[in-house]
């Protein structure tokens, strides 16, 4: 029998994995956007195994509006990432600085 | 050890091996490719899950097209994949910690005694003829109409975004300024006389043909 735990804890480890690859792949802009897709589908994860173990479809409605935020997320942000590489040619994290932030 | 609980922990290790894959792996386009499999197969464990309409959701908005968006932009960008990964393996310590940490604090929560997951006991028994796809429908187009609706603009507030910033200005348009067409003055150079010879059509057979009906016609009127 598949329980709630199971299903908790494999978006936990999911959850896990995408925290770590975003310090590791502090340079790379896209597989940061990656990562945070994945730490997006950790959470979807977590929505529908509450709503399926509560019999409620709440969590399923809040899953369609997660994936459509996500989705004009990843877009804009790819926009920019082109942006970005048109004006300066590059788009290692380290090298935008020219808001001297 | 039934079946289904069987495919959970294929589809979970494969879940797991994709994303492990996806924020290590060397070049950008394998990373994308490797979230595709962690997305299609997550897409089947909620299958498993018995929420069929976001699986197949998952699977159509994310694979066909986030997805591909994220191809096309790795493949549109020419990246110095050596530049990206220097001081990679420099931060997995301070990222190794960070991930298992937070990994087995959430887990340590959820298998607590206190938490109490156990309470929720196995999942809801659904009837035959219940229709996941009709219940979410019903729900969206009722009780949450609004949000629905402020969706749709925030998609296309998300498309109108990314069309204005990477939109180019046509490099010769066929565009031209109508206040400097009314500006112009007709006397001034604007029309210009030319002398040539008069070109004289030579008549050609049905034309004098024509001429002599013609002829004929004057003739007898007069």
């Amino acid at each position: 029998m598949i329980t709630i735990t199971h299903y908790l804890v494999l978006a936990a480890l999911l959850f896990g994995i995408s925290a770590m690859g975003i310090f590791m792949n502090r340079k790379n802009v896209l597989v940061l956007l990656m990562s945070i897709e994945l730490m997006l589908l950790a959470v979807n994860f977590n929505f529908i195994a509450f709503s399926q173990y509560l019999g409620d479809t709440a969590g399923q409605i809040f899953v369609f509006f997660v994936l459509t935020v996500a989705a004009a997320e990843s877009a804009i942000g790819l926009a920019i990432m082109v942006l970005v590489f048109r004006n300066r040619n590059t788009i290692n994290v380290a090298d935008l600085n020219k808001l001297k932030g | 050890m039934t079946f289904s609980l069987i495919l959970f922990y294929i589809l979970a290790a494969l879940i797991l091996f994709g994303a492990v894959k996806t924020v290590t792996s060397k070049n950008p386009v394998h990373a994308a490719l490797y979230l595709v499999l962690t997305f299609c197969m997550s897409a089947m464990m909620w299958m498993l899950m018995q929420a069929e309409f976001l699986g197949i959701t998952l699977v159509v908005v994310y694979v066909g097209a986030v997805m591909v968006l994220f191809l096309f932009v790795v493949m549109m960008l020419n990246i110095d994949i050596e530049e990206m990964r220097a001081g990679f393996w420099r931060n997995a310590p301070v990222a190794f910690t960070v991930g298992v940490l937070m990994a087995v604090a959430l887990i340590l929560i959820l298998v607590a005694p206190d938490t109490n997951l156990a309470a929720f006991g196995a999942m809801k028994d659904i009837p035959a003829d219940y229709s996941n796809v009709r219940d979410l429908g019903g729900q969206l187009y009722t009780t949450y109409l609004l949000p629905f609706e402020l969706a749709g603009v925030l998609l296309v507030l998300g498309m109108v975004a990314a069309i204005a910033l990477v939109h180019r200005k046509t490099l010769n348009p066929k565009f031209i300024n109508p206040g400097d067409q009314v500006k112009v003055d007709a006397k001034q150079g604007r029309m210009r006389m030319v002398k040539m010879e008069a070109v004289v059509q030579q008549p050609s057979e049905t034309a004098e043909a024509a001429d002599a009906a013609e002829a004929e016609k004057g003739e007898g009127k007069a």
